[in-house]
């Protein structure tokens, strides 16, 4: 007996290292693993930053505009139509280059300059007619191979060839330079301006204010809806198939890909009913149902919360059921349920592959004024920026990111502060 | 009158609807104690008012908006030239298109002859005069609902329960939109997938293994038939969601593990809402990092170990992927094992069994069901992805198990092919349809069997 267990040990002692080791091991794997989603986590918010943050800031080119009588009013009058405005500000770069004379040599030294240039001073000349004659220095917007020149996005070493500005246009950018006529600004246009073949001229404000559009249209139809469906399953429904079905169903619906409801609306909303094709309200018909099931899961999560004692002492008092789930639970379990819109609100900010099906994806310039103009959202332009090869766009596509991320976290923190705020122990 | 504008002057109908129920029902209130003569509160009374003015002719104005445009070009195409009725539907639809677009000021393509211009003056005229009577009838109806309720109103009158009985019909209502939804989706997808099986058989889509969905646009047209085996879809979308998989299982369930076994308290406050950031992160911006910084990094590894690797691998649409799936399961792993009895878990220690040994020998295979559940919701999240694989794998259809080539799933398929502008009915748009039903029946059935799974292994410790 005594020899017995004298073994045992002895054989569970020589086991000890070994299994110490695989505990070691198993216990690295978990760190290893869960250092995985972080390191993640950082390497993305550091290439986002790297990559987008210089976006934020843009080129401009100072150059003494002359409002010429010539160019802007050869009948007299100033005529809007036939105006040259881009050569106006060709003309005020030249005079910055004065033994530049050959053709070739003219276009590329234009090349320099934005066609937003062009715009800025038409809007100048509109604005303020008296100008006309006179000349006045003004920043226009570098084109954008200037301005990621600057930025050092394009490689200066690679040979001309490969290179989107030649050995000439480059000299001519040093010389600029050095003059101080080149200047970096905060780039205003990517927040006022609407999408734009040009990366000098594009910005997210059509975009922004599409999504805006369908948030709104989206917060109107998904809350209400949610919340009435929640309330009359958490508190009404009899307990039968009927009630089963509807919780298995809307369990389901959670979990249907996002795409399959842009195929909804494709059929229901656009073909069947024949509401216009891009336009915000088919966009926040089909994410109101795609957030319905996340706004029903979080509200009847929260109208549990609330304690029965509540709505016995309502019933006590001689309040009818609807009175008690009107006047006493509903307040109760409020800011539950308006977490849960913010929840299912920042996920449809978010969504992109529903919209793809709706037409949401054209190459739309004008910032859309009402719920029925063609739009686009927010994750869409970034899809449709990630899609342009030019490198001016990978850099815009990066701050319409850290943009979009940045509505996210103040949606996200006001869900957080909301629930800390309200949250009660009962 | 704007719609807009319409619905206003209803709410403002419905408020005063409101203020004169609720008065009428203090008038109508007798005896000493007048409050209590009334069989409801006063303002039931006045919601019963407002109900009465506002319901019925909101749903005079859905009702309106949707039949009207219908009405009118159906009215436009009677009055036009029999030539012009003679067209085919595409024709005609272009007609009505210009008359429309002539009629409300907009630039129209053609030149514009009298029976446009008739027709498009004749349009002005219908559209307006619907808009009058639409506002006649709207402010009739509602002022006679509300001085109808507004006479019914006596003290006996049981205007609660009315209320009460319009409030529940709305949650009713509400509540099954779900299973509208459901049953929309169904329809949507069924019926324009039946059309494409009428054009092409159910086995060559199911068992083909060419994808090129061409169409032809002229009949003599070289490779005018366009064949729709839709084998190399389902191979491409299991690679990658495969790949995912094979990331985010074992990762996900050893975060799970550490998280609930080993880290301290401070470590798992920094680490869990780190990840829920990552799952808070939207695809697209996923899509953006896979395609522009995850797949140059696999293209240049693979290279410099002489591989050859597409630009559209395979290898880093299922990277990316993998790890955007990594927080749902390492969330369900941790229900699943914090679900099993603390009891078990003591038990395996004070036997002697080192942290590791009582995790893999006692608690997992109790949890398994739980994580085998989670992992099934997961799979038919990375089947259902888009927006990764939109931007990261390729469009071309390759019948291949190597994942450094390019590849294609079946929710990209679904994007190109009603991304921009087609006939509605080619057996190309179709098709699109006849994936989403795949798509969608693929992805119900994992759900139902995932959540089954879940929610009966919750049970079972309760």
């Amino acid at each position: 007996m005594r020899a017995d267990s004298q073994s045992s040990r002895v054989r569970v002692e020589s086991g000890l290292g070994k299994r110490r080791r695989r505990e070691i091991i198993f216990r690295t794997f978990g760190l290893v693993a869960t250092l995985v989603g972080v390191f993640f986590l950082v390497a993305f918010f550091a290439t986002l930053i790297a990559n987008g943050s210089s976006a934020f800031v843009q080129t401009f080119l100072e150059l003494d505009i002359e409002y010429s009588e010539e160019a802007l009013a050869p009948n007299g009058e100033i005529d809007l139509d036939f105006a040259d405005f881009d050569g106006i500000a060709r003309a005020a770069l030249r005079k910055k280059f004065p033994d530049v004379t050959a053709r070739n040599e003219r276009r590329e030294l234009n090349r320099l300059i934005s066609v937003g240039a062009g715009y800025q001073i038409r809007d100048a000349i509109t604005n303020n007619p008296e100008l006309l004659g006179s000349s006045v220095a003004m920043q226009v917007p570098a084109a954008a191979n200037v301005d990621m020149l600057l930025k050092g996005n394009i490689d200066r070493n690679v040979p001309a060839d490969q290179r989107p500005l030649s050995d000439q246009q480059i000299q001519w950018i040093g010389q600029l330079t050095a003059d101080g006529s080149l200047a970096t600004k905060f780039n205003k246009a990517l927040f006022v301006n609407g999408d734009s073949r040009e990366p000098e001229l594009a910005g997210i404000r059509g975009a922004l204010m599409g999504s805006f559009y369908m948030l709104v249209i989206t917060i109107a139809l998904a809350f209400p809806i949610g919340a009435a469906a929640a309330i009359y399953l958490e508190e009404f429904a009899p307990r039968n198939r009927w009630a089963d079905l509807i919780e298995v169903n809307i369990n389901n619906l959670a979990a249907v890909p996002s795409i399959v409801f842009g195929l909804l609306g494709l059929a229901v909303f656009i073909n069947w009913i024949g509401i216009p094709r891009s336009a915000p309200l088919v966009g926040g018909l089909v994410l109101s149902l795609l957030t319905l099931p996340v706004i029903i899961i979080a509200s009847r999560a929260a109208i549990k919360a609330v304690p029965p004692s509540i709505r016995e002492a309502a019933f006590g008092l001689g309040a009818s059921k609807m009175q008690v789930v009107f006047h006493h639970v509903l307040p109760l379990a409020m800011p539950g349920m308006l977490t849960g819109a913010i929840i299912g609100m920042s996920r449809a900010l978010g969504e992109s592959a529903p919209l793809l099906m709706i037409g949401m994806v054209a190459f739309i310039v004008d910032v859309p004024g009402n719920f029925s103009d063609p739009a686009t959202a927010l994750p869409v332009q970034i899809y449709l920026w990630a899609d342009s090869p030019e490198r001016a766009f990978a850099e815009r596509t990066s701050a319409a990111i850290i943009v979009l991320l940045g509505f996210l976290l103040l949606m996200n923190l006001a869900a957080v502060i909301l629930r800390k705020r309200v949250e009660r122990k009962w | 009158m704007q719609i807009t504008t319409l619905i206003l002057i209803l709410f403002a109908l419905a408020a005063s609807a409101f203020y004169f129920g609720r008065e009428r029902s203090l008038a109508v209130a007798t005896g000493p104690k007048k409050l209590l003569s009334l069989h409801s509160l006063p303002g039931y009374y006045g919601y019963y008012t407002a109900i009465w003015a506002l319901l019925p002719a909101l749903a005079i104005i859905l009702l309106w908006t949707l039949v009207e445009p219908k009405v009118i070009v159906a009215l436009i195409v009677q009055g036009l030239p029999g030539a012009e009725q003679s067209m085919s539907s595409g024709e005609l639809n272009l007609l009505v298109n210009n008359i429309q677009n002539l009629a409300s000021g907009d630039v129209v393509a053609v030149e514009i002859d009298t029976v446009l211009r008739e027709a498009s003056l004749r349009y002005q005229e219908l559209t307006s005069t619907s808009r009058r009577l639409l506002v006649v009838l709207t402010l009739g109806i509602a002022a006679l609902g509300g001085v109808f309720s507004w006479r019914r109103i006596t003290p006996q009158f049981r205007a609660r329960n009315r209320v009460e009985s319009v409030v529940s019909g709305f949650l009713i209502a509400a509540s099954s939109i779900a299973i509208l939804t459901t049953i929309g989706i169904v329809m949507s997808v069924l019926f324009e997938a039946i059309r494409f099986f009428r054009e092409v058989s159910v086995t060559e889509f199911l068992f083909g293994l060419n994808w090129s969905p061409q169409t032809a646009i002229r009949a003599d047209q070289v490779g005018s038939s366009g064949s729709f085996g839709a084998v190399p879809l389902f191979t491409g979308t299991l690679l990658i969601t495969g790949i995912a998989m094979l990331v985010a299982v074992p990762v996900g369930i050893m975060t799970a593990i550490f998280l609930a076994e080993y880290s301290s308290n401070s470590v798992r406050s920094i680490t869990k809402p780190v990840l829920e950031i990552l799952a808070g992160i939207p695809t697209v911006v996923y899509g953006f990092f896979a395609a522009l910084t995850v797949a140059p990094i696999v293209r240049n590894v693979g290279e410099s170990m002489g591989f050859e690797v597409a630009s559209e691998s395979a290898l880093a649409a299922g990277l990316v992927m993998g790890i955007m799936i990594i927080p749902l399961v390492s969330s369900l792993s941790d229900d699943a094992i914090n679900a099993v009895p603390r009891a078990m878990r003591d038990g395996a220690l004070a036997l002697g069994s080192t942290r590791s040994e009582a995790m893999i020998k006692v608690l997992l295979p109790a949890a398994l069901p739980g994580i085998v559940g989670g992992v099934l919701l997961a799979i038919s999240r990375a089947i259902g992805e888009t927006m990764i694989v939109v931007m990261a794998a390729g469009l071309a259809a390759n019948l291949t198990a190597n994942p450094l080539e390019a590849v294609t799933t079946v929710t990209v398929q679904i994007v190109t092919l009603l991304v921009g502008d087609q006939e509605f009915d080619s057996a190309k748009t179709l098709a699109a349809f006849a994936l989403g039903l795949m798509l969608f029946l693929i992805t119900l059935g994992l759900n139902v069997l995932g959540l089954k799974v879940v929610r009966k292994y919750r049970e079972e410790y309760d």
